[in-house]
């Protein structure tokens, strides 16, 4: 039996560096191809510059993907804070400069897209039967980098089946019900509507002018408006009820799929301390009480005509839009990824998120259980929590945790190493009860 | 006048201790630590060296914390205590009093006494200071050999194989952790080590260190002379109490400080806790000295409320422990030994691909649950304890063990094939 070798041949990591290496040349090589499109040659070649752009960014980062598999089945965190990338380094406030210059000039200087915008021209039309915007490209560089990226996440965690599971929906959501079906739904010539996205995250689908809007497209637009309101009226509380905030934020919507897959690597830079979570609590209730002020605001107006505010509600609105829905949302949301984690928005900002996380505090059978006595306290759990919960200060205690916050994507029980945590809908009575330890004799 | 209290060690033991007493008066409690400012996880620390924490995520409290709850921290060294005086001497030459004292100063890696130990590049790990070592003593090395094949020898095989170091690993047993676990338990974990690439060498010992010119490490002899090039050697051979400065005083100490079920010491208001105690009577199937984070805890929480005035017992309850050796995690409940406690017989399930087990043990004679082992599988602390206390019986326990899993949502539920095992094993009697 002495020195007994059983080889799996698991990749030795040079060779397993060499590959991500490989991979980050081919992705750098298509963000650079994306930029020189940009600057003009895509006018010329768009079909060219839409294989170099994307067809070199997928490989490379597919190739970076499938690294993951081939490292051992468990928890894959080592070097995460070795790393300038994943530990707020240079290159993570570079990184973090690009996507905020990116969603600038997406915003609101898109002229300067004009030669990539060109190079999905095809696409578009092949899908939408008309030329490309500035948003059908932001549309497909997300979703492509969703898909990439959630195969890598499916790489890393993929001795989690809940992890597997939850991944795949948000990868099946955002092609199918952020990208394909509003697609083809122009290409029909119906109002473009995304049926995963609802008030108040997608604030405008209660506005007045949409729901005008709408209901002027026919039976289409009537079921439309029909689904939003389900969604947002029923659907929301009941779902929420009995399987926590989760059914949406981590298996359904895109903002969330985009931060559990892009957002992974940047996931354990998000803020444990109490402050910020004073802060995360004002911020967050606060926009959900500004887009229903919006909201309502600009019924009131359309009911009086505009007699009544005249056009105060509708710069509300607009200011709405400017700050919550563009510079919020996307400029410091995703912008920001490689310095303050992954859930930025979903944390402080989304008002979704926020009535989602006052059902799953007060009216939910969601909690997540602590095993026992078991934690050790190594603070795996607060670290990889993107919502910066501090797990760890109710699992040391032995305490259930209930948090408004948190989305259930399941990372603190994946890398607890005692298996101290478990995301379960049980009786709602008891969830809030702790373990106590039984009485011998 | 507030009572006066000082606790030696910020470690779990003494933490829970000041914070449970801080829960019920307003004592004045100062604790004393040479190895670091503020309380952190040293479970914890093998996280750090793999870059999957940093330090400061292993400190469970925010810095804040202490100073609102009244907490004070020093950092200095306690030379000698003063115990007729009441009054402990620190390394600054200053003075402290106390009222009330509490020793629970943790351990100290245990060394080997071979040729070569003092080389360069020879450690144990156990403290801050270790990890920060180690950290010196491995960069860009290429081989390391630990020797000591227990939890702490794992984590830093571990450790070096998240750096790309090859490591030879020495262990007395025929199998990983023989000591404790049952052999098919053993095995698996051997099997997977191997899995690693981690080169485990059973039945060898450490005979010699050899240098090279500058005092480093250069490569290790065993027992059978086999000679193994390396840059590094773990010394994990377990840890023993840290009472070195207290030897040739008043108080009574054998490997550690002996206790009685209080806590408390030979000397009046003198109270010792954690792996550096000692009990005078262990409880049946029990250790003599506890080295857990969990006992710790439990101990620290126990011995605040003597402190404070309600004199409490400490009580272990059912024993539980937790592990996990590379990908495996291990959970344990009862008193499970490598074979089973006298009067018991044992059921082992093992999944096919080898990484997933259990194994329940019950009383031979009338069938009641006394202890589980799962590998891979999480199982609910509560369940497994209220079932051990009740001495339920083992069909009733078998057929109903779902209640107690606590794997993931949509992971392989393995309750059906452990039971139609288990019922083959031993058929249920007809009542």
């Amino acid at each position: 039996m002495k020195n007994e070798q059983i080889s799996m041949a698991l990749t030795d990591n040079s060779e397993a560096s060499t590959l991500q290496k490989t991979g980050i040349i081919l992705f750098a090589s298509g963000i650079l191809s994306a930029i020189i499109a940009a600057a003009g040659a895509g006018n010329a070649q768009p079909v060219l510059f839409f294989w170099l752009a994307f067809g070199l960014s997928t490989a490379g980062g597919l190739l970076y993907a499938y690294t993951y598999f081939k490292n051992p089945i468990s928890i894959q965190n080592n070097g995460i804070f070795n790393h300038g990338i994943s530990n707020r380094g240079a290159i993570a406030w570079l990184t973090g400069l690009l996507f905020t210059g990116f969603y600038i000039i997406l915003y609101w200087f898109p002229q300067y897209l004009e030669g990539l915008i060109r190079a999905t021209d095809t696409l578009s039309m092949l899908l939408r039967n008309r030329p490309a915007d500035q948003w059908f490209l932001y549309g497909t560089i997300y979703t492509v980098a969703v898909l990439v990226m959630g195969i890598r996440f499916i790489g890393k965690y993929r001795h989690s089946r809940y992890q597997v599971v939850r991944t795949l929906s948000v990868m099946f959501f955002q092609t199918g019900f952020a990208f394909l079906l509003p697609a083809v739904l122009l290409r029909l010539n119906q109002p473009e509507f995304y049926f995963s996205y609802f008030w108040p995250l997608k604030y405008s689908y209660l506005f007045p002018n949409d729901v005008n809007y709408f209901l002027n497209s026919g039976s289409v637009g009537y079921f439309m408006v029909f689904w939003g309101a389900v969604m947002t009226f029923i659907a929301t509380p009941l779902l929420t009820y009995n399987y926590g905030k989760r059914w949406y934020c981590s298996f359904v919507c895109g903002c969330g799929g985009l931060a559990e897959t892009v957002g992974d690597p940047f996931r354990q830079n998000s803020n444990k301390s109490l402050l910020s979570w004073k802060i995360e609590r004002y911020s967050v209730h606060s926009v959900l009480v500004l887009v229903s002020l919006a909201t309502i605001l600009l019924w009131v107006n359309s009911y009086t005509n505009g007699a009544v505010l005249g056009n105060f509600s509708g710069s509300f609105a607009k200011s709405y839009g400017f700050f919550i829905g563009s510079i919020f949302s996307g400029v410091v949301g995703t912008g920001f990824y490689p310095i303050f984690g992954s859930r930025v928005w979903c944390r402080f900002g989304c008002p979704m998120a926020a009535i989602l996380g006052i059902f799953q505090r007060f009216k939910s059978k969601f909690r997540i259980t602590t095993n026992g006595g078991q934690c050790i306290s190594c603070g795996n759990c607060s670290t990889y929590c993107e919502m910066g919960i501090d797990v760890r200060a109710y699992a040391q205690k032995g305490e259930n945790i209930i948090r408004a916050s948190c989305v259930g994507c399941g990372i603190c029980s994946a890398v607890c190493p005692r298996g101290v945590l478990k995301l379960e809908n049980l009786d709602e009575k008891s969830r809030f009860e702790g373990y106590t330890k039984p009485e011998i004799n | 006048m507030y009572l006066k209290v000082v606790i030696i060690g910020n470690g779990i033991t003494g933490i829970t201790t000041a914070r449970h007493i801080r829960k019920l008066n307003n004592a004045h409690i100062t604790v004393i630590s040479d190895e670091t400012a503020y309380f952190f996880s040293r479970t914890a620390l093998m996280y750090v060296y793999m870059g999957h924490l940093k330090f400061e995520h292993t400190q469970p409290y925010e810095n804040w914390f202490w100073k609102k709850n009244k907490i004070n921290l020093l950092q200095a060294r306690v030379d000698k205590i003063d115990f007729l005086h009441k009054k402990i001497l620190l390394n600054d030459e200053s003075f402290l009093n106390y009222d009330k004292l509490i020793i629970a100063t943790g351990s100290l890696p245990r060394t080997v006494d071979v040729p070569g130990q003092h080389l360069k590049g020879v450690q144990g790990l156990y403290h801050k200071q270790d990890v920060e070592l180690m950290e010196k003593n491995t960069a860009g090395i290429r081989k390391a050999v630990i020797i000591g094949g227990g939890l702490i020898g794992i984590e830093m095989a571990e450790m070096l194989h998240s750096r790309n170091i090859a490591v030879d690993f020495l262990i007395r047993e025929q199998h990983y952790w023989a000591s404790v676990l049952p052999i098919p338990e053993a095995t698996m974990i051997s099997k997977h080590i191997a899995e690693y690439h981690i080169n485990l060498h059973p039945q060898t010992e450490l005979k010699e260190i050899i240098g090279d010119k500058n005092g480093a490490v250069k490569s290790i002899i065993t027992s059978d002379n086999t000679e193994i090039e390396c840059q590094f050697v773990g010394i994990t051979i377990g840890v023993q109490p840290n009472v070195n400065f207290l030897k040739n005083s008043e108080i009574a100490i054998d490997k550690g400080i002996l206790v009685n079920d209080f806590l408390e010491t030979n000397i009046a208001d003198v109270y010792a806790a954690g792996d550096c105690a000692q009990f005078i009577h262990p409880k049946h199937k029990h250790p003599a000295i506890e080295q857990l984070w969990y006992t710790g805890k439990m101990q620290g929480e126990a011995l605040a409320q003597t402190i404070c005035g309600h004199k409490t017992m400490y009580n272990r309850g059912v024993w539980f422990n937790s592990a996990k050796f590379l990908a495996i995690e291990y959970q344990t409940y009862g008193a499970m030994f490598n074979t089973p406690a006298k009067g018991d017989t044992t059921f082992y399930w093992e999944h096919p691909k080898g990484k997933i087990a259990m194994r329940a043990n019950f009383n031979a004679s009338n069938f009641t649950l006394t202890g589980f082992n799962f590998m891979g599988i999480r199982f609910r602390q509560a369940v497994a304890e209220n079932w051990i206390i009740a001495q339920k019986n083992i069909w009733e326990v078998m057929e109903n063990l779902s209640l107690g899993f606590f794997d993931p949502e949509f992971f392989t539920n393995h309750h059906q094939p452990i039971l139609t095992q288990f019922l083959q094993q031993y058929p249920k009697p007809i009542a």
